[in-house]
């Protein structure tokens, strides 16, 4: 059954901004979607609102909308575009859920779009837990005894909170029939929103509540407990001819009670017998057959008692999921490629299986190593918050490795997190090692229990004492036995030779490892192991088992006998990707990879050197990614990103042809920082040398090339101890503001008011090792009421590309990554513009870049103050990209390889004249927002953790907002981050001190368009001074008033409140108030304190928007404005770029 | 430390290992199997008589051994090559160890060696003799011995697997049909399977007669069925001339895997061996009266050499090809029509829809059978 012929163009809706549960991987499934979409000749209407994906970017769709995915907005997309269907399974729950929104009010029936890949009806049975108990029951299954718990005895017009009260009580009941612990999964969310443990009736109390919240239809189900059971997951095909496989299985090396996601997870599944297999496979093949998803992908999760085998079904995903991606890495089967071909008519037999070119894709891959996934944390980020891991998925990104073992695979994957603590490690002594101690604390899951688990081994724990503390299969307690043994024989032999070593590294032994047991220098051990000849194989994902021969070089690393990499005329680049996503670091660079790795393989006489292109050579360990997709580069190496691995994946290229060099210098600050470790081996690396990046970082050196260029910093200064930084602070006076040097997203940086202050900071990061004679902290002028500025810009050596200008929204002081921003800048002139210019090419200069640049500057009083340069691509790269219709990642690898700025205009890469700086008028305006992760986070008591912003990165993921003007730009923002901006209702406004002065005229202008003004006593009184009624409303402190008057946040938690704007008491960036943190300027104490984090708390879990600064709230009320003057149109990026390209030229002529 | 091991391949090709299971030597054609599960049933399958087969999934024994799972009362490997044997098995069902198990029956194996080079170059060169030695510390010498061990090609091996006296596995519940399965090497599987549907299956030895097989059951059989097994299908002609007696009658005939290829010569088509054979459990196979896909379980090294297309004029009916094996286009079905377009008169699969190891997708035959013998019958 070929394609349909029905069919001539499809919507496709993303996942919108990375969030804890939902981050990069539906790019990789979204672009594979497109990109299958277009070839078969269909019309691709995409909807995402994420600017850095690679999926928005202009050529994988027809007409790519980087719109709110809100139903509203979807609605004008498909009213204007008029697809004949919608395929809503490859975005995960955000295009899911917008497609059921779209659905039920009869907008895709209006419009005569039809769903693809599931039907409406398919996905509520997939998502209803009742429906889908029934199906699982029909089909011979078992699920956990559970009991549905919601409000709709109380009739649908029930308020929300009879609701929650009534479901509440039928929770308690349910709890006391099936007996604690019970689980509670809330209806109708992803990444375990809202779900739980609960052990008695506190906890019933605590996890419940929120979970009504984060359910759509205020419905929870209360379970049985089945923690500690094995737990597994099936990838599952089905086309429309009933032909269904089984892409993998996976299986939860942490046991039930652990989210999959925050699972260490292992492909294929180790532990089961093939009778037991089967079985799981049969109740897939049943389940998805009942479900009925027709044409598609989805995945479906077990757990099986580890006494008996009784096996639960516990719920599946009717749609491509974070597995899907992860089993798509880990078997070389393109399930997101191939549920996008079904969906539209092929079967799985007319479908080619890509990596062999010969066989059809409806088989069953065949695994012949193994595949270990680790969860990447973020708990520093988050002081406060609970560590422990339960069924609400913590973690912000994942590395994956494969080995030709487990052993091999878990040490290759716990390397990869290039986390400090992540690996194992035997360098500390046995008498640290308490049996008892270690056994409690592995019993309860956290970030880094494999490590207790080998210190309990070590200590002498045996297998049944770790399983029955952890649920971990023995065999892999075995597993892990077997590392501690081949430690202690690394320890034990009386010299390196080959033998030890090979044993070593077939176990994933780094040299790093090697080195620490042994007490020698990683490179030592590299050496010998070189002079040995150990050294790694590279084998192939084959889908096969080798069973046929590979097409696509997809290669992984291991200590065997035989290499299977081809010899290779053309040279290659090798591209170091940025490995797992976190805070900070994440799709944006993944981003600027892929796109060097699409332009040097397309780049014609490249560099200088004729014969078209380059070979581009990925290395990158996270499988969410588009990076490590086997179709984006010629070849792929699925390895860890540290200097030893990068090394031998160098030396093994090198073998097979002409190595150009190694580009360091757009995934980020992990690439980076083995920049100077491959220099010192020898390795070319490709555009900015690291002699410049250490020149950037380097404080001193780089005052002298500011000082050469005639440009301003903060004053500031460098110290290793508290009497040198005081010293400094004293000279420069406070605020400061104070943070490690090499660091990415800001990790430490905080701002500091005091002595007392700055001495707590060094004490505790310098017990951290953040802080060394290595690393100095750095010390700022922290300046108070600037506007910040970011720039990205591209230099060749000669010319200056500025790629674009971006305007803060928010103050100085609050990280670049979470802060809002507009480009082009609404605020500033051609003259600003033009200095700011000249400041970006003297410093790209100076440094010596070739390549990519981003400057942060600050400017205040008239001063342009230059806060920090980084030789590399940013994280706003693809924001600018997209706002200014250039392809800014792709022009940089190419003046990396050698070309100019001047070549790629002249190639048409870079427009003929003008750049980001001198956009024409009329160019839209671009937002840019954050999205924070702090739904995800509670304290070890239950309240959320607070949000205020500062210094260090919090946010996950970004929208972005484009039209026509500010305003309209800055509410799709709001709307794609958030939800919608209010347009009319209540506001509570409660004001620091010193921004009371700044709120009086927005706030009036919300009054005037007629929300109604709720505010505490001092707020209040300010506004009607100024003759803005405001409503007086109780502080949390106070408690309800004599009559029952209710506090803020009970007003919050009641549904009262459409907009709420609190800025924090104490500056940006004071250590929130649950840290105990003793900041000055608090206002009035303490108490005042807590009510600002109550109330931002209380925001979260209602879902209400909550501005947090003063320049938020003027955008805010643009915003408004922007939304009830009338329609917001939808416009599509393909029709902007006619509006952006080329551009007029002009000296400076920025808008606004 | 362990016992070194040596594997030569009769083209020269060395691996060193560790010894896995018993030690000693074994010789025997190298096969590698491509599933991640099933090594019980693998290795207890006679269909891999005489043959030393290299597990491509690198860990192996995990679960252990269990009294559920094996397809026949021992293991029938010539000698076993893994690269990651497990150190302890974890199931609720494990008995005792894969290693003790190999060592008890004295099945020579090797581990630690890099079963995926060793795959590349069988799936390269194709499917050939090996040796596996722990006493043997020369490559040349092994390799000398190794050249001279039997080749499969020609070698009939029935005798050596079939039971050796005819047993009855009754039907479960109420009965209703008889089965003559002549037993070339049968899994437990395939009888448990049939007794399922309400067949009395009546197992006979591979030299049963066409009288042993009319005798079976108060009113003789309802049907015959030829098992799977190892060996040349070209090289057994006995089995052969039976299978065109009962064709000549009529008699209702399935057959799995050996049962095939001997059905393709009951209907007069060849046989040749492939080069490397299909053996895993992920093989999809079109049945093309359906049109429908399944993922089915391979352990054959020979097949069928029959018109894909088309239907061939028979003594007995008209043949045809109802499956075939998407990766590679080899048969894997014949049916037998009461002419072109006819009532079906007998079929046979190539693969195994018993499974064990494997999925259950092509279960569906049974029933198949099931309804050919009943409209046989009305």
């Amino acid at each position: 059954m070929p394609k349909r012929d029905d069919i001539t163009s499809v919507m496709v809706i993303g996942s919108g901004p990375i969030v804890i549960g939902q981050a990069c991987e539906f790019d990789y499934s979204g672009t594979q979607a497109c990109r299958v979409l277009k070839a078969e000749g269909l019309r691709v209407v995409l909807v995402n609102s994420n600017p850095a994906t690679i999926m928005t970017d202009p050529e994988f769709a027809d007409a790519t909308y980087v719109e709110p995915i809100t139903p509203e907005f979807v609605e004008r997309v498909i009213a204007k575009e008029r697809p004949d269907a919608l395929l809503p399974t490859l975005g995960g729950q955000t295009a899911l859920n917008a497609a059921i929104a779209l659905h039920e009010r009869g907008v895709l029936e209006k419009y005569g779009v039809e769903m693809i890949g599931a039907s409406f009806e398919a996905i509520h049975r997939g998502e209803n837990r009742e429906q889908f108990n029934a199906i699982v029951h029909k089909v011979g299954g078992e699920v956990a005894r559970s009991i549905v718990c919601n409000g709709e005895a109380l009739g649908p017009d029930a308020p929300k909170s009879a609701k929650e009260k009534h479901a509440l009580e039928r929770a308690f009941e349910a709890a006391e029939q099936l007996g604690y612990p019970v689980v509670i999964r809330p209806s109708f969310t992803m990444g375990g929103t809202g779900s739980g443990i609960a052990y008695d009736a506190d906890d019933l109390v605590r996890i419940a509540g929120s979970g009504f919240s984060a359910s759509p239809t205020t419905e929870v189900l209360i379970e049985e407990s089945i923690i500690g059971w094995k737990e597994y997951e099936l990838e599952v095909m089905r086309d429309k001819a009933d032909n269904v496989v089984i892409v993998c299985s996976i299986e939860n090396l942490d046991p039930m009670g652990v989210h999959t996601g925050d699972s260490i997870t292992v492909a294929p599944a180790m532990t089961l017998t093939d009778r037991e297999y089967q079985h799981l496979r049969d109740l897939a093949i049943e389940i998805i057959r009942e479900v009925g998803v027709d044409t598609g992908g989805c995945n479906i999760q077990y757990a099986v008692n580890p006494a008996d085998g009784r096996v639960i079904v516990i719920e599946m995903n009717p749609r491509v999921s974070r597995s899907s991606a992860l089993a798509s890495k880990a078997t070389g089967f393109p399930i997101a490629k191939i549920a996008a071909k079904v969906a539209i008519g092929y079967t799985l037999d007319e479908i080619p299986n890509d990596i062999t070119a010969e066989t059809p894709a409806s088989f069953e891959p065949a695994l012949d190593y193994v595949v270990v996934k680790v969860p990447r944390f973020a708990f520093e980020k988050f002081p406060g918050a609970d560590p422990r891991l339960t069924t609400h998925m913590k973690s912000v990104g994942e590395a994956m490795a494969i080995g030709r073992n487990f052993t091999e695979a878990l040490q290759k994957a716990l390397r990869s997190l290039e986390s400090k603590d992540a690996a194992f490690d035997w360098s500390h002594q046995w008498v640290d090692l308490d049996k008892d101690a270690l056994l409690a604390e592995i019993a309860v899951p956290h970030d880094g229990r494999l490590k207790k688990v080998m210190d309990a081994l070590r200590a002498g724990a045996t297998a049944e004492e770790i399983f029955a503390a952890t649920g971990i299969d023995p065999w892999y307690v075995d597993q892990l036995a077997l590392i501690n043994e081949v430690a202690g024989e690394i320890a034990a032999a009386p010299e390196l030779t080959a033998a030890v070593l090979r044993r070593a590294k077939r176990h994933g032994f780094s040299d790093v490892q090697i080195g620490r047991i042994r007490n020698l220098a990683p490179a030592v051990v590299r050496g010998v192991r070189h002079a040995l000849g150990v050294r790694p194989v590279y084998k192939t994902v084959d889908t096969c088992a080798a069973e046929f021969a590979a097409r696509t070089p997809y290669h992984y690393s291991s200590y065997d006998e035989e290499t299977e990499i081809a010899p290779r005329e053309r040279p290659a680049v090798i591209i170091l990707g940025s490995g797992p996503n976190r805070i900070g670091q994440g799709i944006e660079f993944d981003y600027s990879c892929v796109h060097a790795s699409l332009a040097l393989s397309a780049a014609k006489d490249g560099g200088g050197l004729p014969g078209g292109g380059f070979d581009t050579i990925m290395v990158n360990c996270n499988p969410e990614t588009v990076s490590t997709d086997y179709d984006t580069s010629d070849r792929l190496y699925f390895e860890p990103l540290t200097l030893e691995d990068v090394l031998e994946i160098v030396h093994a290229e090198q073998q097979a042809g002409p190595v150009v060099g190694v580009i360091c210098q757009l995934g980020g600050q992990t690439p980076l920082g083995l920049a100077r470790g491959l220099e010192e081996a020898g390795v070319p690396i490709v555009g900015t040398q690291p002699a410049a990046i250490d020149l950037a970082e380097e404080r001193g050196a780089f005052g002298r090339v500011l000082a050469a260029a005639g440009l301003t910093a903060p004053k500031h200064g460098t110290a290793t101890s508290y009497a040198e930084a005081e010293a400094i602070a004293a000279e420069i006076g406070y605020p400061v503001l104070v943070r490690p040097s090499y660091v990415l997203g800001g990790r430490g940086m905080e701002i500091v008011y005091d002595d007392a202050s700055l001495e707590a900071y060094l004490e505790k990061y310098v017990a951290a090792g953040l802080i060394s004679h290595a690393a100095p902290v750095l010390v700022d002028r922290f300046l108070d009421d600037a506007v910040e500025i970011d720039v990205d810009a591209l230099f060749d050596g000669e010319e200056l590309f500025l790629g674009g200008v971006m305007e803060h929204i928010e103050e100085a002081g609050i990280h670049s990554g979470d802060s809002s921003c507009a480009l082009p800048p609404i605020t500033l002139g051609a003259r600003e513009i033009g200095r700011i210019r000249r400041a970006t090419e003297a410093i790209a200069r100076g440094v010596g870049v070739r390549g990519l640049i981003n400057i942060q500057f600050a400017h205040a009083s008239d001063i342009l103050y230059v806060l920090e340069a980084n030789p590399r691509a940013s994280r706003t790269v693809p924001f600018v990209s997209k706002a200014t219709a250039t392809p800014l990642a792709k022009a940089a690898a190419r003046v990396m390889l050698g070309e100019s700025i001047a070549d790629l205009r002249a190639a048409g890469v870079l427009p003929a004249s003008g750049d980001g700086g001198t956009l024409p008028d009329g160019c839209p305006i671009a937002v840019k927002e954050a999205v924070m992760p702090f739904n995800r986070f509670k304290t070890p008591d239950g309240q959320f953790v607070d949000t205020v912003l500062g210094p260090e990165m919090k946010s996950t993921g970004e929208v972005m907002g484009f039209d026509a003007d500010f305003g309209t730009a800055f509410a799709k923002s709001q709307a794609a981050a958030f939800g919608s901006l209010p347009s009319s209702g209540k506001v509570f406004v409660s004001m620091a001190n010193r921004d009371k002065r700044a709120m009086v005229f927005p706030i009036k202008v919300l009054a005037d368009l007629g929300f109604e003004i709720v505010a505490t006593e001092g707020t209040a009184e300010v506004l009607r001074r100024n003759g803005v009624a405001a409503t007086l409303v109780r502080k949390q402190h106070e408690g309800p008033g004599p009559n029952g008057e209710r506090t803020t946040v009970q007003l919050i938690d009641d549904g009262e409140i459409q907009l709420i704007v609190n800025t924090p008491y104490g500056a940006a960036g004071a250590e929130p108030a649950s840290a105990g943190g003793d900041v000055p300027g608090a206002g009035t104490g303490g108490q005042v304190r807590l009510d600002g984090y109550d109330i931002r708390t209380a925001a979260i879990k209602a879902n209400v928007p909550c501005i947090t600064t003063v320049q938020g709230l003027g955008a805010a009320v643009q915003g408004i404005e922007a939304m009830r003057r009338g329609d917001i149109g939808v416009r599509s990026l393909q029709e902007w770029a006619t509006v952006l390209q080329p551009p007029v030229v002009a000296d400076a002529g920025a808008a606004g | 430390m362990s016992t070194p091991a040596l594997l030569v391949l009769e083209d020269g090709r060395t691996f060193h290992g560790e010894a896995y299971g018993a030690t000693g030597e074994t010789f025997g054609e190298a096969v590698f199997s491509t599933g991640m599960t099933g090594y019980q049933e693998t290795l207890t399958d006679p269909s891999y008589h005489r043959q030393v087969v290299v597990m491509t999934a690198p860990h192996v024994g995990n679960t252990g051994m269990n009294d559920e799972d094996p397809e026949s009362a021992r293991i029938w490997v010539a000698g076993y090559v893994v690269r990651d044997p497990a150190r302890v098995s974890s199931s609720w069902r494990s008995r005792r160890t894969l290693d003790d198990e190999l060592r008890e029956q004295g099945v020579v194996g090797i581990s630690g060696v890099d079963t995926r080079a060793l795959t590349r170059h069988l799936r390269e060169r194709g499917a050939m003799r090996v040796g596996i030695s722990t006493t043997e510390t020369d490559p040349a010498r092994l390799l000398e011995r190794v050249r001279a061990s039997g080749e499969m090609a020609g070698t009939e091996l029935s005798d050596e697997v079939t039971t050796t006296s005819a047993y009855v596995v009754p039907a479960v519940g109420e009965k209703r049909f008889t089965v003559a399965a002549v037993d070339l090497g049968i899994k437990a599987n395939t009888p448990r399977m049939m007794s399922e549907r309400g067949i009395e299956v009546h197992v006979l030895p591979a030299t049963a007669s066409i009288e042993d097989v009319l005798a079976v059951g108060e009113d003789g059989p309802d049907g015959l069925f030829f098992s799977n097994g190892p060996g040349d299908p070209a090289a057994t002609t006995d089995q052969v001339a039976l299978l065109q007696e009962a064709l000549g009658r009529d008699l209702p005939y399935f057959g799995i895997c050996f049962g095939n290829q001997l059905f393709g010569r009951a209907l007069g088509f060849g046989t040749y061996k492939l080069k490397y054979g299909h053996r895993g459990i992920n093989q999809p196979v079109m049945d093309r009266t359906t049109g429908k896909v399944e993922v089915t379980a391979h352990n054959h090294g020979f097949a069928v050499d029959a018109p894909l297309e088309g239907t061939t004029a028979t003594p007995y009916g008209a043949a045809s090809v109802s499956h075939v094996c998407l990766n590679d286009d080899v048969v894997e079905g014949l049916e037998l029509r009461d002419g072109e377009g006819g009532a079906l008169k007998s079929f046979s699969v190539q693969y195994h829809p018993e499974a064990a190891a494997g999925p259950h997708d092509a279960a569906y035959l049974f029933d198949r059978f099931l309804d050919l013998m009943n409209d046989r019958r009305a």
